[in-house]
């Protein structure tokens, strides 16, 4: 069900309400900053974007302990489609930040803050998914190893982010914390509303990739039943799941 | 347990056999402090410092060792010769572990003198109970992620910058709290014992990928 | 008693998009001997590896001595014996320390190793690196140690490879079928194959051409299957 085109529009719908939603209060409703000016605004993207990033892969993770667990490699599909995506906004997560950071304390990136140097330890890990993936031939063994990584990786996240705030001093803006936002009412609003836009994004595209992905394999399905073993020859080396 | 012993057997009667791998960690070990020397361009180091030096050597050491872990295994049909038997696979987990950490053991009762007497300059003496801690800890954690990469490794066709990659971003942690660690311990005046907050990391990290591993390592080894 | 020593019910094992075998039934009794025709990557090794447990099959039924494949995996291992196309033997240990270690993963009693390297005639060179024995006396240890654990399920993959006629000798009583010993064996001399076997499966491609008594096997099936 989640890999068909099944209530695809309707979330898509959802989405660019979200986005276009988020775009207005950016831009309108959140009041600019005393400090660091209009440059500011991008730490309405760059947030939601990291939080995203390291939700997917932990998804990616949880994803992964039901491809072991059931043997379906459906599971393998959507936990690949996640850490992919989790990865393309990891990506854009860091670089937000390292505009963010220019335009707060004056240098693309700093060793001092812990969350982004933990972030670009977690996007080191998970930039090795998709070699490991390629470098393994066999299919089969390929899922596996890929969801062996997927959940190992999934349960660094945390760990790292742990290890490396115990290691360094703050100097990260903490604007989440435990006992809830330290933003000021309206750019609280316009920060949960961004999140919201950028997680619905994700969910949409990890569908769309998914709907794509399985539409080419049943019609690579169907054309050698159809026509035959040379109708569609079997897929070269690839470190998508096929 | 006694499939774990008879493999770890295996597996130091074939390390005496042929020396393929201690005696490569060694001396890349030392070298590299040469090169550190040079590189660093003074005649002792201290403190953070020494102690990041120290780590980043037994790190690449480690890796190199880690990277040989497995090789007979593949080349030479002992994964089958394991799997054939009705044992727990999680006993070939153990056993290449703990064949790890005891090459890290012989490697640092090696390494560390040599290091003390090239860069570090004055002797280690009474800190030195403080520093087998810190490395006995990293030891672990070098050993159980040095396995786990390795055997994701082997069956790649890239295998020797497969297993780096991955090893040195889940490694990171490990190495940030052995360096914090051991810094304190290296310092030249006022020396300290490591201070408990980062061995309490360090042993929460081993704790956590060592359960890990056990989880997931069957399905490394099935097909 | 009825309970077959393997059956197999629709076996299927993918390679990636391919079929290694595809919808392979058969059925062979306690005691006999099942001998496994084809040309090279008819699916042969890998029927016998999935019997050997270190393959799951991907669909239909497998079991061993009754015990379903791959659930009971653990159990058959025990009972099940595997002549591989390699020895699986550690070329930097001598033959008696890796039959030592293969004791000890199976529990077998220390004594037994030395009975066996005499009994193929390996006393002497038992100590050696296995890296400096020819082919022929590596084929003999791989034979002791596929029958180390004394099983009831021998999987040979072309048993006869690399032995001169005194060691096939040798190695007839460990190996050879009768004292209720099942035999499943891969062969490229269907003549001498089917000599010794009960039963025939001719593998093409993955499937199964025939499933006979070898003296129904006729000309026209056997060249079907090579060509």
């Amino acid at each position: 069900m989640i890999s068909s085109g099944r209530g695809l529009r309707a979330l898509s719908l959802a989405t660019i309400a979200m986005i276009t939603l988020a775009l207005a209060l950016v831009f309108f409703y959140a009041p600019l900053d005393a400090n660091q000016g209009f440059i500011q605004k991008i730490f309405y993207l760059h947030v939601p974007l990291a939080i995203t990033a390291l939700c997917g892969f932990v998804f990616g993770g949880l994803l992964a302990i039901g491809h072991l667990r059931s043997g379906d490699r459906k599971w393998d599909m959507r936990s690949y489609v996640a850490i992919h995506m989790a990865l393309i906004f990891g990506v854009g997560g860091l670089i937000t930040g390292s505009i963010w950071a220019k335009a707060s304390w004056g240098h693309w990136w700093v060793w001092s803050d812990p969350t982004l140097v933990s972030f670009l330890i977690v996007m080191l890990l998970f930039a090795t998914y998709q070699p490991l993936r390629f470098s393994i031939e066999d299919p089969e063994r390929q899922a596996r190893y890929a969801s062996v990584f997927a959940i190992v990786a999934g349960a660094f996240v945390p760990l790292n982010f742990i290890a490396v705030r115990a290691a360094q001093g703050v100097v990260h803006p903490r604007v989440l914390t435990l006992t809830g936002s330290k933003l000021p009412g309206s750019m609280g609003l316009t920060f949960a509303i961004s999140l919201l836009a950028i997680a619905l994004l994700y969910v949409t595209l990890w569908r769309y990739e998914m709907a794509a992905k399985n539409a080419r394999i049943q019609l690579r399905r169907l054309r050698r039943a159809a026509l035959g073993e040379e109708a569609a020859p079997g897929v070269a080396r690839s470190a998508a799941p096929s | 347990m006694s499939a774990t012993l008879a493999v770890l057997r295996k597996d130091l009667r074939l390390e005496l056999r042929t020396f393929e791998t201690l005696p490569a960690m060694v001396l890349f070990s030392l070298s590299t402090f040469v090169i550190f020397h040079f590189a660093l361009a003074r005649t002792t180091i201290s403190g953070q410092l020494a102690a990041g030096v120290l780590t980043v050597t037994l790190l690449f050491a480690a890796l190199l060792g880690a990277g040989r872990l497995f090789v007979a295994e593949r080349e030479q049909g002992g994964f089958d010769a394991f799997l054939l038997a009705p044992v727990d696979r999680n006993a070939l987990l153990l056993a290449k572990a703990t064949a790890m950490f005891v090459f890290l053991v012989v490697l640092e009762v090696i390494a560390v003198p040599a290091f003390g007497l090239l860069l570090l300059g004055p002797p280690l003496g009474p800190r030195l109970a403080g520093l087998v801690a810190v490395i006995a800890l990293a030891d672990v954690a070098l050993s159980v992620i040095g396995t786990l990469v390795s055997a994701i490794a082997i069956h790649t066709r890239a295998r020797d910058m497969i297993s780096p990659i991955i090893g040195l971003p889940l490694l990171l942690p490990a190495l940030i709290a052995t360096a914090r660690a051991a810094a304190p311990v290296l310092a030249h005046r006022s020396a300290a014992s490591p201070p408990g907050k980062w061995l309490l990391i360090l042993a929460l990290y081993d704790v956590v990928f060592a359960l890990l591993s056990y989880a997931v390592f069957d399905f490394l080894l099935e097909d | 008693m009825d309970q077959p020593a393997i059956e197999l019910r629709g076996l299927t094992r993918r390679f990636g998009e391919r079929a290694a075998l595809a919808d392979v039934s058969v059925r062979l009794p306690v005691g006999a001997t099942l001998a496994v025709l084809g040309r090279n990557g008819a699916g042969k090794s890998t029927l016998l590896r999935i019997l050997a447990t270190l393959l799951r099959p991907h669909s239909g039924r497998v079991s061993v001595l009754g015990q379903p494949l791959p659930r009971a995996a653990y159990a058959v291992r025990a009972r099940v014996g595997l002549l591989a196309h390699e020895p699986l033997l550690y070329r930097d240990l001598s033959g008696r320390e890796n039959l030592d270690y293969h004791a000890r993963l199976h529990g077998v009693a220390p004594e037994r190793v030395q009975r066996l390297l005499e009994a193929v005639g390996m006393g002497a060179r038992a100590d050696d690196p296995v890296r400096s024995l020819s082919r022929g006396l590596v084929q003999r240890l791989a034979v002791c140690r596929a029958v180390l654990h004394e099983p009831i399920v021998l999987l040979l993959d072309e048993p006869g490879a690399n032995l001169d006629p005194q060691a096939a000798e040798l190695i007839e009583p460990l190996v050879g079928g009768g004292n209720g010993r099942t035999c499943v064996l891969t062969s490229h001399d269907p003549s001498a194959a089917m000599e010794r076997a009960d039963l025939v499966l001719g593998l093409r491609d993955g499937r199964a051409s025939f499933v006979l008594p070898p003296a129904e096997v006729t000309e026209p099936q056997l060249r079907k299957l090579y060509a």
